[in-house]
């Protein structure tokens, strides 16, 4: 849900990664941390096990600058990927404005990829959205390794309604950042529509 | 979409710090905030410091969204107050409808009286916020109704 406040002029937005455990949700946000000047973003916050997967969230406010006078602000989220932590999935996906399905290219993450999905257009219906109205990025991630599924193939069982799709190796931040516009823009001109 | 986008004009902005200083100076706290459920910031006030306001009421949201979670599962609607003691530092977190009022107070303060003042301005912030959300109903003038491609674009270059 964005935030507008006129006396600080800043509009506040969020989004949030979504996809199945290892899909790299947590390293795309690690990579916009580490490529982005500390001025224009705060502490990336990991609520994750010992063994570094994420527990309930990571979180990460980032400006990006200022349209018609007013700082633009988003916070990402990501969801824990692995199946059990749905409860936590929902309650993150409260007050969503955009989202980013962060798909595993691997052959054998297919499944897990089509089965979160699934649960996120779910999710997102229990919280009363609709994915096809919500702004909406496919990333295929990990593209470098080398047992992917090609593009076509993957678009075929994930892709839902013309969303941008975007290629990425999020370990070395190829397409992360491309990504994040991508989404961003949606947004940024859902709030036009008013 | 369910929730109705908050907009704050600048005079209910200032109402609500002015309700936020109060309820600081009464229950002699070191912070006041006042946070969405979704975890947005809406208001500040006291001595912040070093304090990162903006993760703590991410984290604050979270936190609140997971009790009630647990309040569910239990056959309660909601917690209505959280409060986390710690050796020096406290926290104590209201929740008001879709605001979470947040008071971090130190051993000058004491939890009974944070919660009393909470309580008591609790019906005030709550009346305060069902008009900033009326103001979100009005038809207004956007200032991003005149947004252009090229606007979003330069945020990115």
């Amino acid at each position: 849900m964005t935030f507008i406040n006129y006396a600080s002029r800043e509009i506040n937005c969020k989004i949030v990664y979504y996809g199945p455990g290892l899909c790299g949700k947590t390293t795309n946000l690690q990579h916009i941390f580490d490529a982005t000047a500390p001025q224009a973003r705060g502490k990336l916050i990991s609520l994750a096990t010992e063994t570094d997967r994420t527990l309930f969230f990571d979180f990460m406010p980032l400006e990006l600058g200022t349209v018609r006078g007013f700082k633009t602000r988003f916070h990402l989220y990501t969801v824990p990927g692995q199946v059990f932590y749905d409860a936590s999935r929902k309650l993150i996906l409260k007050g969503v404005d955009g989202v980013v399905f962060v798909a595993d290219s691997q052959e054998e993450r297919m499944d897990a990829n089509v089965e979160s999905l699934y649960n996120l257009e779910e999710n997102l219906r229990a919280q009363g959205y609709d994915l096809m109205k919500l702004p909406y990025v496919l990333q295929l991630n990990k593209r470098d390794l080398p047992n992917v599924i090609p593009v076509e193939e993957l678009k075929e069982e994930l892709y839902r309604k013309g969303e941008p799709v975007v290629e990425a190796v999020a370990s070395v931040g190829t397409g992360v950042f491309d990504t994040l516009k991508a989404v961003a823009k949606q947004v940024l001109t859902e709030l036009r529509k008013g | 979409m369910p929730d109705t986008p908050i907009l704050l004009r600048e005079e209910r902005y200032h109402q609500i710090k002015a309700v936020l200083a109060r309820l600081r100076m009464d229950s002699g706290a070191r912070v006041v905030f006042l946070v969405d459920k979704d975890g947005q910031q809406i208001a500040v006030q006291g001595d912040v410091g070093n304090l990162d306001t903006t993760s703590l009421a991410s984290l604050v949201a979270g936190n609140v969204a997971a009790t009630e979670g647990m309040a569910q599962l239990i056959g309660e609607k909601e917690f209505p107050t959280l409060s986390h003691e710690g050796e020096k530092e406290s926290i104590h977190i209201s929740v008001i409808g879709r605001l979470l009022l947040v008071v971090v107070f130190d051993e000058k303060s004491s939890l009974g009286l944070v919660k009393l003042r909470s309580k008591q301005i609790s019906r005030q912030l709550s009346t305060l916020f069902d008009e900033i959300v009326r103001d979100g109903c009005e038809d207004v003038d956007s200032p991003f109704a005149e947004i252009t491609e090229e606007d979003i674009d330069s945020l990115f270059s």
